[in-house]
């Protein structure tokens, strides 16, 4: 497993630079991470990375861009925006989650 | 100690890779891989069509697109829940078998958190999906634009398709 130095904190990626350990992450990471991928954290953004988090500790499974819309309230049509194209795995990598299994 | 691996989301690369799937089944069973298939290539930005038509107009007119049905008739995949037992193909066609089929099914896909078939394509068009009718399938059954799903693009003929479809990769389902 690769490990980096993202703001400061040593951490464990996998081959494609997915944070592995869930306990490795925090907000500053998640600020590097999102502007590795040209993403600018805006409130919104926070609230929807927190609760993805939220989520996956319940669930110990990242969700889908269709639970984040009915479970979490995040409607689809802004998560297109706050993460334009690749809406589910953007927001996996910026929360320190692995990408979501589910197909729907 | 090595550089952060940052990946690799394909913004950047100009893709025109497009999906066109034509529906053109009004089963709660065929309903459902083109919503699947659609739903995950938008969330890949990929640029996806859907084009309905004959019996896929079910899924998109407003009278009928909350009572899709799976009938096991004629399906010899058919099996008693949860086990290998095939289910009799006599017993298909008994009165009340498709509503029961159909319950079970929609459960099913319930259970898995995926939304029913209008739900699905609010959220197909919420992510930037394309809806279009048949122009044929429309004349047939004597639908018009108001009696589809307001995000419906447009009823149109084959040859505006052939435009839409241009470059795209196709399935027929």
């Amino acid at each position: 497993m690769p490990t980096a130095t993202i703001a400061g904190h040593e951490v464990q990626t996998n081959d494609e630079g997915f944070l592995t350990e869930y306990d490795e992450w925090n907000e500053e990471i998640g600020t590097e991470l999102a502007g590795n991928i040209g993403i600018e954290m805006t409130d919104r953004h926070w609230e929807l990375i927190r609760w993805l988090r939220e989520d996956f500790k319940e669930k110990n499974e990242t969700a889908t861009t269709r639970r984040v819309n009915s479970v979490g309230g995040f409607p689809t049509k802004e998560q297109f925006q706050l993460f334009p194209k690749k809406p589910a795995r953007k927001m996996a990598y910026v929360a320190g989650l692995p990408k979501p299994h589910g197909c729907v | 100690m090595a550089d952060a691996i940052i990946p690799d989301f394909g913004d950047d690369d100009e893709t025109d890779r497009k999906l066109v799937i034509i529906c053109s089944k009004g089963n709660l069973d065929m309903a459902y891989p083109a919503l699947v298939l659609a739903n995950a290539a938008l969330g890949e930005g990929i640029e996806t069509h859907l084009f309905f038509t004959f019996w896929g107009f079910d899924m998109i007119t407003k009278s009928r697109m909350h009572d899709l049905q799976f009938s096991p008739v004629g399906n010899t995949a058919m099996h008693l829940p949860g086990r290998n037992t095939k289910m009799p193909q006599s017993l298909s066609p008994m009165p009340g078998m498709t509503q029961m089929a159909t319950k079970m099914m929609k459960k099913q896909i319930a259970d898995l958190g995926i939304p029913e078939v209008p739900d699905f394509l609010d959220q197909i068009v919420a992510s930037g999906g394309h809806l279009w009718a048949c122009r044929m399938s429309a004349d047939m059954n004597k639908l018009e634009e108001t009696d589809l799903r307001d995000d419906v693009e447009g009823i149109i003929n084959a040859t505006d398709f052939m435009e839409i479809s241009e470059g795209g990769q196709m399935l027929f389902i």
